[in-house]
């Protein structure tokens, strides 16, 4: 599987989706907090988050003894940049540039 | 529980199909800023305790205003931070920027971003929470665009 097709995959389920928006609502969460919002067992919460993880959507941190779960919004940022500004020339034009310039200074 | 320091840190993090060296250079080289931070050349000497200036291209205003923390090069930048471009986030005090550069495979780099102290920062910290995708996935694309240039 590709990175964008972990993205999709993970964000094509509704659980999935509730648990980003938690973190959205409040960043940095254990799995116990993200767990007692959840109609869900402990073990539930955990294989998806790990789907997220694998996604990149979420990352974690330690904090002292916690581990604390953060919303990564790059994958999604990606996803945009590729499919909303895929027939845009801004990007292409500026790495031609810079492509001339560093290419002058070397 | 969860304190008021960890609502107040954001994570943001990417894979980069480059080395740490080409990621290090991405973030300190100004000629590499100016196409993917919102236009903004960095200027620092990236030694501990010198000045982290973003200024717009021309130089005409700063847009970012800190200091250097710690430098560890391609392993890891830490500065503070303070947005100057708005005047509401340019009162507040300064908040700070970890950039974590980890190799994650061959020819791979996991970079992450971590903003916190962003506490007395309210203003600072919903200003930035979109820029940072932002600039991580203009970084990633310019790295692996320009491959080439590296060889």
């Amino acid at each position: 599987m590709t990175d964008d097709d972990q993205v999709f995959k993970a964000l094509a389920d509704p659980t999935r989706r509730h648990l980003l928006d938690r973190l959205f609502e409040r960043d940095g969460r254990t799995l116990t907090e993200l767990e007692s919002e959840l109609e869900m067992t402990r073990f539930g919460v955990m294989k998806h988050l790990r789907v997220l993880e694998q996604a990149h959507l979420v990352v974690t941190r330690r904090s002292g003894r916690e581990k604390l779960h953060f919303l990564n919004p790059v994958p999604i940022r990606l996803i945009h940049d590729r499919w909303i500004d895929k027939y845009t020339e801004r990007r292409v034009s500026a790495l031609a540039d810079l492509k001339t310039s560093l290419e002058e200074t070397a | 529980m969860t304190t008021m320091t960890e609502q107040t840190t954001q994570v943001y993090s990417v894979f980069i199909r480059a080395t740490p060296e080409q990621v290090w250079d991405g973030i300190t080289k100004p000629e590499f800023t100016a196409r993917y931070f919102y236009g903004s050349v960095i200027d620092s000497t990236w030694q501990k305790g010198a000045a982290y200036a973003g200024w717009a291209a021309d130089r005409s205003q700063q847009y970012v205003d800190g200091e250097v923390l710690e430098a560890d090069p391609p392993h890891k930048l830490v500065t503070t931070w303070r947005a100057l471009y708005d005047p509401e986030t340019a009162a507040e005090p300064f908040s700070r920027v970890t950039w974590e550069i980890e190799p994650a495979g061959e020819h791979v780099t996991k970079l992450t971003v971590v903003h916190d102290e962003l506490e007395a920062a309210p203003k600072t910290a919903a200003n930035v929470a979109g820029g940072w995708s932002y600039v991580l996935s203009g970084l990633k694309t310019l790295l692996e665009t320009g491959e080439p240039l590296e060889n």
